[in-house]
C-alpha cells in the first residue's frame, strides 16, 4: 500500500428492486463493520433509509443522497475520501464508479479503488472482453458475438443457428436478457434492447444444461478459495435469481466439482480479481461440457446466500481484503479459532426458494425464464432435501404448507412444467399426482432426475399416510421429509393442536443443529442454529435467563421489505443494550437481522407457529415480540397467545381489535371516531345495495391482507360484478370488505409508539398524493408542509384515543384521510410500519429503540420534538416496472413499489427533488410531454407556464394542448396511438424526443391507448409520472431549483440542528 | 489434476438414472457399537446379518464418496460421512475409482441415496456396497456421532443387527500394494520408481501425464540397487511405524541423493527414513478443506485424509517444514534443506478433493 487509508467512501445501492434488493444491506453493514474495525473513517451514500447501514453506529457520515455521478462527485469534494468501495452496492455501485473513474473524478480527488483493479472489473463487465480473457487461459464461454445494430444481430444467430440466446451488456437481474426462437423475434427484442444500450450479444443457447455456482475470495497474494458452491433446481434457460438453488451441489460428481472449482481459481486468478466474486457455469450432464456464463466482481445475491448457506461471512471478508489483509491472517469468526483461509464443510444442505408477487402487478405474465421477476427470497436448512424444500415453501408465504398443500389450481399442471411459471414447482408435484412420470417430468423441464426423485418420495408418503392411521414411524417419517403439523393433521383429519400434543407424546421433536462451518471437525462456539429431524441430539442447550424472541420479516414481499429487517435488528441491539438474552427468527437471507452476530441466537427457520412453538419451548423464552417484522409476526400473535405464549407489548386481542376490521369499526364508532363507509357482504346483491347507497366509486378488499392484494376501486357496477369475483377466489373463507372510496383527499399517517395506553413518541407525515394511492406508494413528507393546525391537533387526538382504548404498548401505526376538516381513521396496525425507519432517521428518535424499551417496561417519559424541524424528509417509492414486461406503471390501491428511498432537504421542493432523483431517475433536458386528463389540468398550469418562459419544449396531447393554448402557452401538438398520424407521442417516445413524460389518465380510465404510451415510456427509459400531485410538485422543482445548485449534506449535519 | 470430466461422446449416453425403488433390499434396525460402548442407531440391509468391524473415522468431503470408498488408505476403517446426503449420483465403472475395489471396513450415513441421477453411473451406492460385502448403516445423526470421536478420538466399531453391546474384533492392519513390479511407459525416460503401499490410482495417473517411465513397485521391494531417477512413496493404510521395510529401503534411497516425493503414508515414510519421529493424531484429518500454508507464504486449500502425522520436535537439522496446516499448525510437508526430498502429507493428485497443489508433480518432475 503506497499511502495509508484512511477514509473511505461506500457507495451503496439505492431503494430495493427487483433484481437488486436487501442484499446489498448486508453486505454493506459488513463492509462498515471490517472498515470501523479497522479503525477508519467511513462515509456512505446510500438514499436507502431503510437500511440498518444507514443507521447512526455504522457510518461516520451518511448521505441520503442519488447514487449518480454529479451528487457523488459533490461529496467526494467536500469529504475527501482517500479511497472508495464499489463491490457493496450490487450493479449500481458498480456502475456508478466506472462511469465516476472513466471521468477521471477518482483520478482527479486522488480516491483509490479498493479491492479489484478497475481494468479487471471492466472484462468481467463487457462480455467480448470477457470472453477474449477466457480465451487466453483456454477457459471456455458461450459462442457469441457483439453486435451494434439490429442487422448484425440477425446474422449472428444466423450462424449460430436458433434458438439463440440474447444478452443485453451492464445488465442488472438480466435486464434485457431472453431466449430468442426465430428472426422476427429477434428484430422485435433487438430494437428494443438498443434503446437502452450500444451492444448486444448473441449467443448459443444452452437450455437445459445445469447451471452452477461458485462463490471465490482471493487475497492480494493470490490466495484463493471457493467458499461455497450452488447448483439450480432449474437448468439453464431460467435466471438464477428465479431459481430453486442448493448448496452445495446435489448432482456433480466428485470430478465435476472439483474440475469447475479448479477453472474457477484458474480464472479468477487470471482477472486477478481482489476480494470477493462468483462464477456461473453452465453444465453439459450427458457429456461434462462446460461454459462459463459470467464473474460477477463483487458481492451479489449469489454472495449474500452463499453467506448465510455456510456461515463465511463473505462481505465482512472481502473487506478485509481489499484492506490489504491475507485470507490466512483473518479469523473465522464462527469457530474463532481457525483461520478464514479454508472452504466451509457443509453437514447439511440449504434450499433457496425465490418469491415472486406477480399477481400484486397486474397484467405482467406469470411465466419466468431468463429475466429476474421475483422480490424476495427465502433459505431452508435441512438435513435432507424434502425436509429443506418444504420448510420453503413454507417460509414463501404464500398459502403454501408444503408440496401436497398448495392454493394453486392449475388445468394442466405439465403445461407449466414445461413451460416455466412462478408455481412450476407446484405444478410438479400436481402432474406426479396425475400419474406422470419423472422421466416425463424431466424431458419437459430440463430438471435433473435426482431432485425430481425426491418430490416424488413426497408424494408417495403423502399416499401412504393417507391410507394407513399414523404410528410413530411414519410420523417421523413424515417430519423428517418436512411434512408440518398443520398438513399432516389435514391429511389424517384431526387439527393442529391435536396432532402436536401426539408428536410431542411420542417425543417427536425436532433436534437444534449448529452451522459451524466445518462440519463439526472443531469444535465452535456458533450461536447459528436451524433445526431437523434428521437427528438425535441438540447440539446446544437452552439459553439461560429466559431469552427473549424476535420474530423477523421472512422473505421480502411487495409490502414487506428492508424495513422490517431493520427494525427487528434495532430491536435486537435494543434488547442486548438492556441485557436481555436475545433470539433471532428468521428466513429469508437477504438480510442484516440473519448475521449471526446481531443476536445472541440465530435460528434460521420457518416463521410458523409449529416452529416459533418448538424453539420458545426449547429455549423457556421470556416472551416474544411479534411486532417488528411485519405482517407474518404479526399473524402469529394471537395463535401464539392462545397457545399460552407470552407475547411482549401489545396484547394479542388488541392486535386482533385493530385488525379485525369489524371490532376496530365498532370500536371506532363507540369513540366517536370518524371513518370511511364502509359494508362487509358476503354476497353479490349486498355489495350492489351498498354501492347503490354510498354512491361509486367504492373501494373493495378481502380482510387481513398486507399490502391489498385483490384491493381495487371499481366505478360502475359492472366492475363490482367483475373484481368481486377476483376477490373472493382470493379469500373464500373471508367476506369482502366494501366501502366509500373517497376522492380529492389528503391522506396523513402517525407512527408512534406508546406505553401502557399512552402515546410516548409519534410522527405525524402527509402523502403528497392523494388519498387512492397505497400508503406503500406514496411519497410521504415529514414533517408536514401544508396540513391545517386543526388537522393536526385533530388527528393527534384521535392517535391517543385508539392508544388508549387497544391499550398499546410498543409501536403502531394509524392512517387518515383529511377532506377539508374532517378527518377519517383508516386503518390502525399494532405493530411497526414500513415508516419506522423513515421517522426514526428524520427525526433522529429510533422509534423502534423506544417501542422496544416500552414493551420492555422500562420507556423514560420524555418530549420528544417531531413536528417542528428545520428541515424536511421526502420518502420516495422505488418502482420496478422496467423488470416486469407489461405491468401497468399506474400506482394504485394496490401497492407496486417494490422499495423506497428517502433524502432530506432545507425546504420540500429540494428534499421531494433529490429524493426523486433518488429513485434512479433524471430529466435530461428540456422536453416536456404533457398529456393529463381534463380535471387535473389546472394542477400543472402555473408550472407549464414558468417551464416555458424557461426555455422548455412543451409536447401535449390534444387535449391539454388545447387547454395550454387557452392560457397562451404554447405546446407541439402529438397524436394519440389511436389516431393514426404523426407526429404521435409513440414515435416521439421510441425516438427517445421527450425527456419527461407527465401522463395523468382518470382514476378508472382503463384506456388501453394510455396504456401502451406508459409501458412506452418505461421501456424506453424516460421518465413517467402517472399522479398529478406529483406531478405538480416535480414541475415546480424542475422551475424553481436551478440546475446544479443543490449541495449534498450528509444526514449527521442535517440532524446536528436538532437536540 | 483432476480428471477432466470433458468427454464428448455422445453415442456413450445411456439412461441418466436408474430409480432402485425402495424395495430391491429389505431394510432392518442396525447399531453402530463403539469401542467406548456408545451405541447409534440406525437401519441397515438386511443382507448384513455379522457383526463388522473397524476404526470410525469421519470425513467432511461433500462429494467423493467413490474415491474415498476406494481409497486403500482407509482400509479397516468404518468411514462417516458428515455430509448428510451420500450416493445422489450413483456409482460409475471401475476405471472412476481409486482402485479396484472398496477398502473401506463399513459406512456410516445419515441418508443413503437409492434414487441416483449421473449419466456416467451404472449402479446404486447401496447396490455396489452389497456387491462388494461392505456393511452400511443409514439414519444415524452423524453430527453427534463426529462431535463424539472428536471430542473422545476415533476408536474401533461395530455395524451390526444385534442392539446390544458388540465389542469390535481385533482389527490387523493389511498390507495393500501390487504383488510385484508393474511398468508403465516403457519407452520413456527418466525412470521413476512408484513405492505402491496402498496407492490410490489418481497418484499413478498424475505421473503419467509426464513423460517418464514408471515402475511401481511393492511396498517391501528394494529398488535401491536398481537404476532409476526419482521415487515416489504412496499414500496406504495405518501407522507407518508399521511400514518398517519400506523405511528402511527409503533410508538407502536417502543416501543415493536422487529425487524422492512422499505422499500421504509417503511423508510419514520418509520422515521416519530421515530419523523423525510419528505420532497419532486424535481424530485425524479428513476431508477437502483442509488449509496449508506452505513456507512461502502461500496457503493452499488441500484433500486429506491422514491419522498420523510427523513430529516436528523430532525431525532431524537437515529438515524442514514445508507446509504446516493452519487449522492446527501439524507439519503438513517437509524438506530436505539441500537434496531433492521433499513430501506432503496431503494428496496433491487430489480425487476427492481439491487440485490445488497438482503442481507438486510437476515441481518433482523437474527435480529428475
Amino acid at each position: 500500500m503506497k499511502t495509508p487509508i484512511k477514509k473511505v467512501l461506500i457507495l451503496g445501492s439505492g431503494g430495493l428492486r427487483i433484481g437488486q434488493a436487501g442484499e446489498f444491506d448486508y453486505s454493506g453493514s459488513q463492509a462498515i463493520k471490517a472498515l470501523k474495525e479497522a479503525g477508519l473513517y467511513t462515509v456512505l451514500v446510500n438514499p436507502n433509509i431503510a437500511t440498518v447501514q444507514t443507521d447512526g453506529n455504522m457510518a461516520d457520515r451518511v448521505y441520503f443522497q442519488p447514487l449518480n455521478a454529479e451528487t457523488v462527485t459533490k461529496i467526494i469534494k467536500r469529504e475527501r475520501p482517500d479511497s472508495v468501495l464499489l463491490s457493496f452496492g450490487g450493479q449500481t455501485a458498480l456502475n456508478l464508479g466506472l462511469e465516476l473513474h472513466d471521468s477521471g473524478v477518482f483520478r482527479k480527488h486522488k480516491v483509490r479503488v479498493l479491492g479489484t483493479p478497475v481494468e479487471a472489473i471492466k472484462i468481467t463487465e463487457d462480455r467480448d472482453l470477457f470472453k477474449k480473457s477466457l480465451a487466453a487461459i483456454d477457459v471456455n464461454t458461450a459462442t457469441s458475438t457483439a453486435v451494434y445494430s439490429v442487422n448484425e444481430a440477425l446474422k449472428a444467430a444466423q450462424k449460430i443457428g436458433y434458438p439463440v440466446m440474447m444478452r443485453s451488456g451492464f445488465s442488472l437481474g438480466g435486464l434485457g436478457s431472453g431466449r430468442v426462437a426465430n428472426a422476427a423475434e429477434l428484430r422485435a427484442k433487438a430494437s428494443q434492447a438498443f434503446q437502452a444500450v450500444s451492444q448486444i450479444l448473441i449467443e448459443e443457447y444452452l437450455g437445459g444444461w445445469k447451471e452452477v455456482e461458485y462463490e471465490v475470495v482471493r487475497d492480494g497474494a493470490g490466495n484463493i478459495i471457493t467458499v461455497c458452491n450452488m447448483e439450480n433446481l432449474d437448468p439453464m434457460g431460467i435466471h438464477t435469481g428465479e431459481s430453486i438453488v442448493v448448496a452445495p451441489s446435489q448432482t456433480l460428481t466428485n470430478n465435476e466439482y472439483h474440475f469447475l472449482r479448479e477453472i474457477s481459481l484458474k480464472t479468477i486468478t487470471h482477472l486477478g480479481i481482489v476480494g470477493e466474486c462468483n462464477i456461473q457455469y453452465a453444465l453439459d450432464p450427458a457429456t461434462g461440457d462446460y461454459r462459463v456464463i459470467e464473474v460477477n466482481a463483487r458481492l451479489s445475491r449469489s454472495s449474500a446466500l452463499a453467506s448465510k448457506a455456510t456461515g463465511y461471512p463473505l462481505a465482512f471478508v472481502a473487506t478485509k481484503l481489499m484492506l490489504g489483509m491475507r485470507l490466512h491472517e483473518i479469523k473465522n469468526s464462527v469457530t474463532g479459532s481457525t483461520p478464514a483461509f479454508y472452504e466451509p464443510a457443509l453437514d447439511y444442505i440449504a434450499v433457496k426458494m425465490p418469491r415472486w408477487d406477480l399477481t400484486k402487478l397486474k397484467t405482467s405474465d406469470r411465466s419466468i425464464g431468463s429475466e429476474m421477476k421475483s422480490v424476495g427470497e427465502v433459505m431452508a436448512l435441512g438435513r435432507s432435501f424434502p425436509e429443506a424444500l418444504q420448510k420453503a415453501i413454507r417460509m414463501l408465504n404464500i398459502g403454501a404448507q408444503g408440496l401436497p398443500r398448495h392454493p394453486y389450481e392449475f388445468d394442466d399442471p405439465l403445461e407449466e412444467v414445461a413451460v416455466a411459471t412462478d408455481r412450476r414447482l407446484f405444478a410438479i408435484y400436481e402432474a406426479l399426482r396425475l400419474g406422470s412420470s419423472v422421466e416425463e417430468i424431466h424431458e419437459l423441464s430440463g430438471i435433473d432426475h435426482w431432485f425430481l426423485y425426491h418430490i416424488q418420495s413426497i408424494w408417495r408418503l403423502e399416499q401412504a399416510l393417507s391410507t394407513t392411521k399414523l404410528d410413530a414411524g411414519q410420523l417421523r417419517q413424515a417430519k423428517q421429509h418436512g411434512f408440518s403439523d398443520s398438513m399432516l393433521a389435514a391429511l389424517t383429519g384431526t387439527t393442529e393442536e391435536k396432532l402436536r400434543q401426539k408428536r410431542l407424546k411420542l417425543g417427536i421433536t425436532p433436534v437444534i443443529k449448529q452451522i459451524d462451518t466445518l462440519a463439526g471437525e472443531f469444535a465452535a462456539e456458533t450461536n447459528y442454529l436451524y433445526t431437523t429431524y434428521h437427528g438425535t441430539e441438540h447440539d446446544i442447550t437452552a439459553l439461560p435467563r429466559h431469552p427473549i424472541i424476535i420474530l423477523g420479516s421472512g422473505p421480502y414481499c411487495i409490502g414487506s421489505s428492508v424495513e422490517f429487517d431493520w427494525c427487528a435488528v434495532n430491536t435486537a441491539s435494543t434488547l442486548r443494550q438492556h441485557r436481555k438474552p436475545t433470539i433471532m427468527i428468521n428466513s429469508n437471507p437477504e438480510t442484516v437481522s440473519t448475521d449471526f452476530d446481531r443476536s445472541d441466537r440465530l435460528y434460521f427457520e420457518e416463521l410458523t407457529l409449529e416452529r416459533i412453538r418448538d424453539i420458545a419451548d426449547f429455549e423457556q423464552e421470556g416472551g416474544i415480540i411479534v411486532s417488528v417484522g411485519g405482517q407474518i409476526a404479526n399473524n402469529v400473535a394471537l395463535p401464539l397467545h392462545q397457545a399460552g405464549y407470552h407475547i411482549l407489548g401489545t396484547s394479542p386481542e388488541s392486535i386482533d381489535g385493530a385488525e379485525d376490521r369489524q371490532k376496530f369499526s365498532s370500536m371506532l364508532h363507540r369513540l366517536g371516531i370518524d371513518q370511511p363507509e364502509w359494508a362487509s357482504v358476503t354476497s353479490l346483491e349486498k355489495a350492489h345495495a351498498f354501492a347503490q347507497r354510498v354512491g361509486y366509486p367504492v373501494l373493495i378488499r378481502p380482510s387481513y391482507v398486507l399490502s391489498g392484494g385483490a384491493m381495487n376501486v371499481v366505478t360502475n357496477p359492472t366492475d363490482l360484478d367483475r373484481y368481486l369475483q377476483a376477490a373472493t377466489r382470493l379469500s373464500p373463507d373471508h367476506p369482502v370488505v366494501i366501502s366509500r372510496f373517497i376522492t380529492n383527499a389528503k391522506e396523513l399517517e402517525i407512527d408512534g409508539v406508546a406505553a401502557d395506553g399512552k402515546v410516548v413518541i409519534y410522527a405525524l407525515s402527509e402523502h403528497i398524493e392523494n388519498a387512492g394511492v397505497h400508503s406503500g406508494d406514496a411519497t410521504v413528507v415529514l414533517p408536514p408542509q401544508r396540513l391545517y393546525l386543526e388537522t393536526v391537533r385533530r388527528s393527534k387526538q384521535i392517535a391517543r384515543e385508539i392508544v388508549k382504548n387497544l391499550e398499546i404498548t410498543g409501536p403502531f401505526n394509524i392512517q387518515f384521510i383529511a377532506k377539508d376538516n374532517d378527518i377519517k381513521v383508516i386503518e390502525c396496525n399494532v405493530r411497526a410500519s414500513r415508516s419506522f425507519p423513515f421517522v426514526s432517521k428524520v427525526t433522529n428518535h429510533n422509534f423502534i429503540a423506544i417501542a422496544t424499551e416500552a414493551m420492555l417496561g422500562v420507556v423514560k417519559p420524555r418530549a420528544y420534538q417531531t413536528l417542528e424541524l428545520d428541515y424536511v424528509g421526502v420518502k420516495s417509492p422505488q418502482f420496478s416496472y422496467n423488470r416486469l414486461k407489461g405491468a401497468d406503471p399506474v400506482a394504485g390501491v394496490e401497492m407496486a413499489s417494490t422499495g423506497e428511498v428517502a433524502c432530506l432537504g432545507d425546504n420540500l421542493l429540494e428534499a421531494f427533488y433529490t429524493s426523486w432523483l433518488a429513485t434512479e431517475q433524471s430529466v435530461a433536458g428540456k422536453r416536456l410531454l404533457l398529456s393529463v386528463a381534463a380535471a387535473h389540468r389546472p394542477k400543472i398550469l402555473e408550472e407549464a407556464q414558468q417551464l416555458h418562459a424557461q426555455g422548455w419544449q412543451i409536447f401535449a396531447t390534444v387535449g391539454t394542448h388545447r387547454f395550454l393554448k387557452r392560457y397562451g402557452i404554447p405546446s407541439k401538438r402529438l397524436h394519440k396511438i389511436r389516431d393514426k398520424t404523426e407526429p404521435s407521442i409513440a414515435t416521439a417516445v421510441m425516438k427517445r424526443k421527450l425527456d419527461l413524460m407527465i401522463n395523468i389518465p382518470l382514476a378508472s380510465e382503463a384506456n388501453s391507448d394510455a396504456y401502451t404510451i406508459r409501458r412506452l415510456a418505461i421501456d424506453n427509459h424516460i421518465p413517467l409520472i402517472t399522479n398529478a400531485e406529483v406531478a405538480n410538485i416535480l414541475l415546480r422543482c424542475l422551475a424553481e431549483i436551478p440546475p446544479g445548485s443543490m449541495q449534498p449534506r450528509s444526514w449527521q449535519e442535517f440532524v446536528a440542528k436538532e437536540d | 489434476m483432476s480428471k477432466n470430466p470433458v468427454t464428448v461422446n455422445r453415442t456413450t449416453r445411456t439412461r441418466k438414472a436408474r430409480p432402485e425403488g425402495g424395495d430391491f433390499f429389505k431394510i432392518g434396525p442396525t447399531y453402530l457399537h463403539l469401542a467406548d460402548g456408545t451405541r447409534f442407531a440406525g437401519v441397515g440391509p438386511a443382507w448384513q446379518n455379522a457383526a463388522y468391524s473397524g476404526e470410525v473415522v469421519f470425513n467432511t468431503g461433500m462429494t467423493g464418496y467413490i474415491e474415498s470408498l476406494t481409497d486403500p488408505s482407509y482400509a479397516n476403517q468404518i468411514l462417516v460421512f458428515t455430509y448428510p446426503l451420500i450416493g445422489n449420483y450413483g456409482v460409475p465403472d471401475e476405471e472412476e475409482w481409486e482402485s479396484s475395489r472398496i477398502h473401506a471396513a463399513g459406512v456410516v450415513v445419515s441418508e443413503a441415496c437409492a434414487e441416483w441421477s449421473h449419466s456416467k453411473s451404472r449402479q446404486s451406492l447401496l447396490r455396489w456396497l452389497q456387491a462388494e460385502k461392505v456393511p452400511i448403516i443409514t439414519g444415524v445423526d452423524t453430527r453427534t456421532l463426529t462431535k463424539h470421536l472428536r471430542a473422545a478420538g476415533t476408536m474401533p466399531g461395530v455395524i451390526t443387527p444385534q442392539s446390544s453391546r458388540v465389542a469390535p474384533a481385533e482389527l490387523t492392519i493389511p498390507r495393500i500394494s501390487v504383488s510385484g513390479p508393474i511398468t508403465y511407459n516403457d519407452h520413456h525416460r527418466p525412470v521413476v520408481i512408484l513405492v505402491d503401499c496402498g496407492m490410490k490410482t489418481n497418484i499413478l495417473r498424475s505421473l503419467q501425464r509426464f513423460p517418464v517411465k514408471i515402475k511401481r513397485v511393492p511396498h517391501d521391494y528394494d529398488y535401491s540397487g536398481e537404476p532409476f531417477d526419482g521415487v515416489v512413496l504412496t499414500n496406504g493404510p495405518g501407522d507407518p511405524t508399521d511400514y518398517q521395510a519400506t523405511v528402511k529401503i527409503a533410508k538407502k534411497a536417502l543416501k543415493l541423493s536422487k529425487p524422492i516425493f512422499g505422499i500421504c503414508l509417503g511423508s510419514q515414510v520418509m520422515g521416519l527414513a530421515a530419523g523423525a519421529k510419528t505420532y497419532k493424531l486424535q481424530y485425524g484429518h479428513r476431508g477437502h478443506n483442509q488449509p496449508c500454508i506452505a513456507d512461502s507464504q502461500r496457503c493452499y486449500i488441500t484433500s486429506q485424509n491422514h491419522g498420523y502425522a510427523i513430529d516436528e520436535a523430532t525431525l532431524p537439522h537437515s529438515w524442514r517444514v514445508l507446509f504446516r496446516n493452519l487449522n492446527d499448525s501439524s507439519v503438513e510437508g517437509i524438506e530436505h534443506t539441500t537434496r531433492p526430498f521433499f513430501s506432503v502429507q496431503f494428496h496433491p493428485e487430489a480425487s476427492p478433493g481439491p487440485t490445488d497443489t497438482g503442481w507438486l508433480f510437476e515441481r518433482f518432475i523437474a527435480s529428475l
